[in-house]
């Protein structure tokens, strides 16, 4: 088993053009980690020294993570994740 | 170039018009790959400003889930400026994450929420690069269709 991670259109260019791909951890933080280490470049895009990034909302299993604990929300085998960029602008 | 039916048009000015003094936002779903705007979905501002629009996260999802479903992408994402002309602005290309996507502005600005034409223009903007295109409005796009069978 492990953690689905569903990716955006806009970082496909780091999966190969994958719309999802699967990786390991216990909290988001090392989920992201694991997905870094396999498609480099990924993290840089989703978090910076403040935690997530402002404009990208993640999920697991439907709940916004930034109710859940950001970073540090936890995961596990069977869950799903899903990254998308905001929708925003002025 | 965007191609888009008069009514969806239609719908994203009145909508713009409706939410006037803030912004206003929404998508135009259209089956991957096809380029052609079909499902209008008018979002919620969860900004409810004047300056910003964002789309509510949970919507964001459920918006995003539903196009999964039907083969569906955002063919077209728009949002409406209240003050300001129909140009994407540095916070606009500053956050634009769809690089396939036509971005339709609308501009309500100068009385036009409530009378005289509203400006609407279409955009490509990708990595922080912005290119205006033609707007093609038709009747139906079985006009379009039927125009290019017409040629062959």
């Amino acid at each position: 088993m492990a953690i689905e991670v569903r990716v955006p259109t806009i970082l496909r260019t780091y999966t190969g053009g994958e719309k999802a791909v699967s990786a390991q951890g216990g909290t988001l933080a090392q989920l992201i980690d694991d997905v870094e280490a396999s498609n480099p470049g990924v993290k840089e895009r989703l978090v910076d020294e403040s935690g997530l990034r402002r404009f990208i909302n993640v999920y697991v299993n439907d709940e916004d993570v930034r109710f859940t604990g950001g970073l540090e929300t936890a995961v596990a085998d069977g869950d799903t994740v899903v990254i998308l960029p905001a929708v925003a602008g002025g | 170039m965007l191609i888009i039916e008069a009514s969806i048009r239609d719908s994203i000015v009145a909508h713009a018009r409706r939410d006037h003094p803030d912004e206003a936002c929404g998508v135009v779903a259209g089956r991957v790959g096809s380029d052609r705007p079909t499902r209008f979905v008018p979002m919620r501002n969860a900004a409810q400003s004047p300056t910003f629009y964002e789309f509510d996260s949970v919507d964001l999802l459920r918006l995003y889930r539903e196009m999964d479903d039907r083969d569906e992408e955002p063919v077209v994402i728009y949002h409406s400026h209240t003050a300001t002309e129909a140009y994407p602005s540095r916070t606009d290309i500053g956050l634009a994450q769809e690089p396939g996507a036509h971005y339709v502005l609308v501009s309500t600005a100068d009385g036009a929420h409530e009378a005289g034409p509203v400006a609407f223009r279409s955009f490509r903007i990708v990595d922080g690069e912005v290119t205006e295109e033609d707007v093609t409005v038709v009747s139906s796009y079985a006009e379009v269709d039927d125009a290019a069978a017409h040629k062959r």
